[in-house]
């Protein structure tokens, strides 16, 4: 969506204007009549938007970050935790590196969005005004979903452990606890969902851990998809391989509920029992992207205009990450989140600043996926925008697999996290 | 308007246009590649840092991923996704870019 200059005097407000004709830059010197932008969530999308909009806005636009978290804890990689090469501690990175660029950070949750008004209020009562407001609140999970996992005991006895942090903490402790002869069963929905190849990936981290400390132990993988979703090959390679004896995958396995006490999931024509249950459940975009209708895709995500990651049912509100509709075939990543918190960075200085908004833009995707801890595969892709659609569309040729799973992309996908940590938070 | 000034219009909308455009597609496509190589300059990891690299090489190197002359994990199957102009101008970018 193209807003003309004409379209910009109008509804952007004064202060856009007075600030483009010459506002200084700076922190400390900004001044109280500088464009406003608020970003919900300091994920790979927001926190990425957060500190685009400063470096890119030359500091001429006001940055505040709402994240209710006190630090950042990457989902890529914390599978490792699962088995056992990694700590939190190792995926986790302070906040303080926005500091640096001027963006000003509240910790606290959103709640309420009054879009007239453009103002968001926080759980605190704290009421912040906004020219943009930028929403990567990552997803919710629908519990609704899973009847007997509605009270917070359940939640804490069969746990999903898709979001990094204390559930992957805890689940690393049931899989420690657990009598080697047990068997761990993970659910995964169907998708769209967070990480298409994380569940495998975490099929193969248990597995490694079984077969080395746990070896008459079995993971069983009920997919509610008719097939694995991502590096199909790669990954039924290692089942088939390194892994054999030890991974059972069962396709159409749509879970209709559990039983908490016996840790048994109650698919349609089976039950089957776990000694360590793992359920990811279905997701929608997080709640504060829910809200004034914005989740207009199956009631569950947001759609957006691709140019400028805008919702396509609230102006001057965009929605980034895990929370949006993407087009066919971009995942649900990090990957891919920081690349439209890119996108929207640059849209949104331009809309401020009374710029062009770039009409073509293009962005890459790339999921690397440890087989074990030594041996790493990666799917990539190009996305560019095509007009005609108003869709991203993959490049053709571009993009792929790696050919088999090897240990110089160890080093890479090592690589690959420190830097895209650092391209967001520092 | 006549048919000379429409045209000599619409050709001033389409250069500023492309100029407002061109003028940050060095950047836009760059950050493509900075998710992977950082763009403070300070490489972590076994990633090559891009930033201040010479811009003739960084175009060089693309092709060569690009047409298989360079063999490689992952920018074989990058490469293939910019055009001419993307490439050039994100090399110009990274080459123009201080490590901070
Ligand atoms: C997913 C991470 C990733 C992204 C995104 C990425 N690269 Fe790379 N790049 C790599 C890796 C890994 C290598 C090492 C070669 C290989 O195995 O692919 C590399 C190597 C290179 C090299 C060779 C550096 C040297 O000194 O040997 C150049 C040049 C390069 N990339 C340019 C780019 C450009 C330009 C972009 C953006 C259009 C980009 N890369 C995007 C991961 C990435």
């Amino acid at each position: 969506m193209h807003q003309s200059r004409r379209e910009f005097l109008r509804s952007g407000s004064a202060s856009a204007v007075a600030l483009a004709l010459g506002g200084s830059g700076g922190c400390a010197s900004m001044p109280a009549t500088a464009p406003k932008v608020v970003v919900v969530g300091g994920g790979f999308a927001g926190a990425t938007a957060a500190k685009y909009v400063r470096k890119w806005g030359d500091g001429k636009i006001a940055v505040t970050l709402v994240e209710r978290g006190s630090a950042f804890v990457s989902c890529p990689l914390s599978n490792l935790v699962l088995g056992g090469s990694r700590q939190i501690a190792d995926l986790t990175v302070a906040y303080d590196g926005l500091d640096k660029w001027g963006v000003r950070r509240i910790t606290d949750e959103a709640m309420t969005i009054d879009p007239a008004a453009r103002t968001i209020r926080l759980s605190s009562g704290t009421t912040l005004p906004y020219d943009r407001l930028i929403l990567a609140p990552g997803i919710d999970f629908i519990w609704d979903a899973i009847p007997a996992l509605a009270s917070r005991e359940a939640q804490e006895k069969i746990l999903h452990a898709w979001k990094a942090g204390a559930q992957t903490i805890a689940l690393r402790r049931q899989l420690e606890a657990m009598p080697d002869g047990g068997v761990f069963v993970m659910h995964i929905p169907k998708a769209p969902y967070r990480c298409p190849p994380g569940p495998y990936e975490r099929a193969c981290q248990v597995a490694l851990y079984f077969s080395t400390r746990k070896p008459k132990s079995k993971v069983i993988i009920l997919d509610a998809n008719e097939d694995v979703q991502s590096k199909k090959e790669l990954f039924t390679a290692a089942w088939n391989g390194r892994y054999k004896g030890y991974v059972e995958y069962r396709p159409n396995s749509g879970l209709v509920d559990v039983e908490v006490t016996t840790l048994t999931a109650k698919l349609d024509f089976d039950d089957v029992k776990a000694d360590v249950l793992n359920i990811i459940p279905p997701q929608h975009a997080g709640g504060v992207a829910r809200a004034l209708g914005m989740a207009n895709a199956n009631g569950r995500f947001c759609q957006v205009d691709f140019l400028t990651y805008e919702s396509t049912a609230e102006r001057n509100i965009h929605v980034l990450g895990d929370a949006i509709q993407p087009a066919e075939l971009m995942p649900k990543s990090g990957h891919m989140a920081n690349q439209h918190g890119k996108v929207c960075a640059a849209a949104v200085v331009a809309l401020l600043t009374g710029g062009e908004v770039n009409p073509a833009p293009v962005i890459a995707n790339t999921c690397y996926s440890y087989i074990d801890d030594k041996e790493v595969v990666h799917v990539a892709s190009v996305h560019r925008y095509d007009p005609a659609t108003k869709t991203m569309r993959v490049v053709a040729g571009s993009g792929g697999l790696s050919a088999a799973a090897n240990v110089q992309e160890t080093v890479y996908a090592e690589a690959w996290a420190k830097n895209i940590w650092a391209d967001m938070l520092t | 308007m006549n048919r000379p000034a429409l045209a000599a219009f619409s050709l001033l909308v389409a250069a500023s246009a492309a100029g407002a455009v061109g003028a940050n597609l060095g950047r836009d496509v760059a950050a493509n590649c900075t998710s992977c190589h950082e763009a403070d300059g300070r490489s972590r990891g076994g990633i090559p840092s891009l930033v201040g690299q010479d811009r003739l090489n960084l175009v060089q190197q693309m092709r060569d991923f690009r047409d298989g002359k360079r063999p490689s994990t992952i920018m074989q199957q990058l490469a293939k996704g910019y055009s001419d102009a993307e490439i050039e101008a994100a090399a110009a970018y990274l080459s123009a870019q201080k490590a901070d």
